[in-house]
């Protein structure tokens, strides 16, 4: 982020960013930058909040006022918490992970099946009343997803994307997979979103679905193509989801 | 929250281990009032509209044009890393592309005009690898007026 700032700086336009880490920032010293205590992915702050976001951008147009460089500043405010203030925030579906056999390939991708058709009401809801939805990426409707993913338990699926390799699709399919679930589960009536880290730890420690993208981790990483191999390695699973003793744990825990 | 010490491991690590490119000179563009410039947005998310080709590695495959026009229901995320929260951008797309906020600055005038075109990369990239593109992109904000650009990683 620092480095495009100073390339496009040099071309004559000024610019100014965001910046969540401050230790990359200090290091890059971009022209005007504001560091700000927000989650990774979360640059503005807190999502739904006008008020606050607006706060945000202000102090970081300002910096167009400074009159010397390069600037960094800190912005006052930690973000409003989100999910953990709301204790009773819980799946809507209840997932029967404990009867899944998880070394039986096929009772694990019923089970994988079975949890994708019981979220998909609350998926449903979801794209009624947001009117949008972040899935897309793979092309993939949840049945083919579910369907492509699950295959890579015990071989190799035929690739449905001709325009991009195995390993794209797979990433992409991904990235589709957790926004189905993580859009489906924020959407419960009478129940706040839950915040990134509790979403997280729902995700990892009780899905089916996490079961299997572990599973296809492993089996990335026993291919000899380089892209699989760096899913299996950084891209599949969270780092902070590797561990099993990490994951699922409790946001409270974590963050302390 | 993104204090550094705040990350687990190996994340946090991984973070502070990463290397950088440094710069020994500090250009300063300047411009006019911020109530008189036009302000374009570039993102690190890895965003582009729904028929877009997803972002990978291939070279030269740097970032996507995202018109001022496009509606929130068009934007989607590809970008690779699976380190970062995706859950605020799919509640609000505000989070990670402000540029709902930036209308509305612009009509509380405390910035002059938004621009017809936005951009975004994926960070994932080497920043060195970026720079052509980056320079290229220079251009085309002259050519849309733009004299401030908001720079919005994830």
């Amino acid at each position: 982020m620092g480095g495009l700032a100073h390339y496009i700086e040099q071309e004559g336009v000024a610019t100014t960013q965001i910046s969540l880490i401050r230790l990359h920032t200090e290091t890059i010293q971009p022209p005007r930058a504001l560091w700000v205590p927000f989650d990774l992915g979360r640059p503005l702050g807190v999502p739904n909040d006008a008020g606050f976001q607006k706060r945000v951008l202000v102090s970081v147009l300002e910096l167009f006022e400074e009159s010397a460089g390069p600037v960094l500043k800190d912005f006052p405010e930690d973000a409003p918490v989100t999910g953990k203030q709301d204790a009773v925030w819980t799946c809507p579906v209840n997932l029967a992970l404990k009867k899944t056999d998880l070394d039986d390939a096929d009772a694990l991708r019923a089970a994988f099946k079975k949890e994708t058709v019981e979220l998909r009401a609350w998926y449903d809801l979801a794209l009624r009343k947001n009117r949008r939805t972040t899935m897309g990426v793979s092309g993939l409707d949840i049945n083919q997803i579910v369907a492509f993913i699950g295959a890579f338990i015990d071989g190799v699926p035929v690739n449905p994307r001709q325009d991009l390799s195995l390993a794209y699709t797979l990433n992409f399919a991904v990235d589709d997979l957790k926004a189905f679930y993580y859009e489906a589960v924020a959407t419960r009536p009478g129940s706040t979103p839950p915040g990134a880290a509790e979403l997280d730890d729902w995700f990892w420690g009780q899905t089916v679905a996490a079961k299997v993208l572990l599973a296809v981790k492993d089996r990335c990483l026993q291919k000899d193509d380089k892209m699989m191999q760096l899913l299996g390695k950084l891209l599949l699973v969270p780092m902070s989801q590797v561990s099993s003793e990490d994951r699922g744990q409790k946001t409270e825990d974590r963050s302390s | 929250m993104t204090r550094l010490e705040n990350l687990p491991e190996p994340q946090r690590s991984h973070i502070a281990k990463t290397e950088l490119p440094t710069f020994d000179t500090h250009h300063w563009a300047t411009g006019p009032a911020l109530s008189r410039r036009r302000i374009a947005l570039i993102s690190t998310a890895g965003l582009h509209r729904r028929d877009d080709m997803p972002f990978t590695f291939e070279p030269g495959d740097n970032y996507r044009i995202i018109p001022g026009s496009t509606a929130s229901d068009e934007l989607i995320m590809s970008h690779v890393s699976t380190n970062f929260d995706r859950s605020g951008f799919q509640q609000d797309w505000n989070i990670v592309f402000p540029l709902d906020r930036l209308h509305e600055l612009c009509d509380e005038g405390l910035i002059g005009s938004v621009a017809a075109f936005h951009y975004s990369f994926m960070g994932a990239m080497d920043p060195t690898d970026l720079e052509p593109s980056a320079r290229k992109l220079a251009g085309l904000l002259r050519d849309d007026k733009v004299d401030g650009v908001l720079l919005v990683p994830v």
